[in-house]
């Protein structure tokens, strides 16, 4: 089975089946992983789910778009591969991601 | 026992069983889906974007998962001396610990016609279906109340390809919650969109035979209309928690830890109303990220830790191209700043501030604005208003 892996930021860690389609803040939410909120559901609205990649498959996942970007921007725990996971659609190619949680969503 | 299975339902549901909790959680709601994101429903999912499964909060395997039980039901009655609810399809349950999450409802419209055929209101997935039925290209339109949810459905219906007229009773478009400035706004790109924006419009009845076919102004003008869509804003269902004798003060009065005055029983979302310190007074607030926020702090106290509710109130609206994100709550707001220009273009900020301190600001396709405004109210809104004009854009 695919997974992705969630790394807290005590680092504690957390598997997720990959979803093709989905997105990887709906995968973390419904797994109940926590330290990813997603409240706004999805529209790169809130800010709530906030991931780092881990920087080995910063360039398949590619990196975030304007909107995403401006999010992200003024996030003190912002890092060179963040991503609102919300934006991230899974695909099967991306099964052993790994993304690191920030301590705080804001 | 969790009354209610929307957003703060849902919320609730999942965080006790995250916060511990051991027992069984079952969660009453009415609507016969799973709990579902209800801000699309006046945009994507009435645009026909998406379908109701990808709009589940949580999948029905959560729950199971989960152990949460989804009952298709509704309270009637809360017995607060032996712990049980009264179902509406008949029998009680008994609970340990008892959570509303029971919602608001759609305000209705007094006046002749209202509840002609043809005439409707947005507030479930049911509705939004019934609209989609009755919105086919070219069909005109009216939507009484020039408020947000009035204003995504009039960018959703334009965009299906509907005439679309919006009749605001006041002198301006969102003229409750935003400047005079940002009103203006939004009153130019709906017209943009060639939506007819009129505003003052006092609606007197609404006409037809079978079906709607018009809404006559005061003054006399008539408003030629297939379908009409009602948006003049919710009221909370706060029926349930003043027969139990609990306070209700407009909504279900809540302290900072969601306890309503029955230390017994937790509420959350939009029926609450709670003393926010940050504004020095109570506040019922219709949103998604207070509803997720004190349901969260509701299922920690249930789960008998403790947490509070502070999270600064924020708000978002998309209409057409434009993503409206709302820092804070601009009431008694003495000063505004505007980074951009809100009389052109789609991108502008406009900042709200008290006694020299900002306190909210409404960002148009800023997200960066937005998320330095949250930053700087939370640290107590301390800023300069050249750092204001000169933010970096975006």
């Amino acid at each position: 089975m695919a997974v992705v892996t969630f790394v807290s930021h005590d680092g504690d860690t957390h598997q997720a089946p990959l979803e093709e389609g989905r997105s990887l803040m709906q995968v973390a939410t419904e797994n109940a992983v926590p330290g990813i909120d997603g409240d706004c559901g999805g529209e790169a609205a809130c800010g709530t789910c906030h991931v780092v990649v881990d920087p080995a498959w910063a360039e398949r996942v590619g990196s975030s778009e304007a909107g995403e970007e401006g999010m992200l921007a003024m996030n003190p725990e912002r890092e060179p591969t963040s991503r609102l996971s919300c934006q991230m659609v899974l695909c099967e190619a991306w099964d052993g991601l790994t993304v690191r949680l920030p301590e705080f969503q804001m | 026992m969790v009354v209610g299975a929307s957003h703060a339902g849902a919320q609730l549901a999942a965080s006790l069983r995250q916060g511990g909790w051991k027992g069984e959680i079952v969660l009453v709601g009415d609507e016969g889906t799973l709990p579902y994101q209800r801000p699309p429903m006046s945009k994507a999912y009435l645009a026909g974007k998406n379908t109701l499964d990808q709009l589940a909060i949580r999948s029905a395997a959560f729950y199971a998962k989960q152990e949460i039980t989804l009952l298709d039901d509704s309270v009637q009655a809360v017995d607060r001396t032996d712990g049980r609810v009264t179902l509406s399809r008949g029998g009680s349950l008994a609970y340990d610990e008892l959570a509303l999450c029971t919602g608001a409802r759609v305000r209705r419209l007094a006046a002749p016609g209202a509840d002609l055929c043809g005439v409707h209101y947005l507030r479930t997935a049911a509705d939004v279906e019934l609209i989609r039925e009755a919105a086919s290209p070219g069909r005109r339109a009216v939507i009484i109340g020039g408020g947000y949810i009035g204003l995504e459905t009039a960018a959703s219906l334009s965009g299906l390809g509907l005439q679309v007229s919006v009749l605001e009773a006041t002198e301006r478009v969102l003229g409750r919650v935003t400047a005079p400035e940002v009103s203006a706004f939004f009153d130019r790109i709906h017209r943009e969109e060639a939506v007819d924006v009129r505003t003052k419009a006092t609606v007197e009845e609404l006409v037809g035979t079978d079906r709607v076919q018009g809404v006559v102004l005061a003054g006399g003008e008539t408003v030629p209309a297939d379908l009409v869509i009602i948006g003049i804003g919710v009221e909370p269902n706060t029926e349930l928690a003043a027969a139990a004798g609990l306070q209700v003060d407009d909504g279900v009065v809540i302290d900072d830890h969601a306890r309503t005055s029955d230390p017994a029983i937790v509420a959350a979302g939009d029926c609450t109303s709670h003393l926010m310190t940050r504004y020095g007074r109570r506040i019922r607030l219709e949103s998604v990220s207070s509803a997720t926020e004190q349901a969260k702090v509701a299922a920690a106290t249930a789960c008998g830790k403790s947490q509070r509710i502070t999270a600064l109130p924020w708000f978002w609206s998309d209409q057409y191209d434009v993503k409206l994100q709302i820092a804070g709550i601009n009431t008694g707001y003495d000063e505004i700043v505007l980074n951009g220009d809100p009389a052109e273009g789609r991108d502008f900020t406009c900042y709200y501030l008290r006694r020299g301190e900002l306190i909210a600001a409404d960002c148009v396709n800023r997200p960066r604005d937005f998320m330095f405004s949250k930053q700087v109210i939370i640290r107590g809104g301390q800023v300069g208003r050249d750092e204001l004009a000169l933010q970096a854009v975006g």
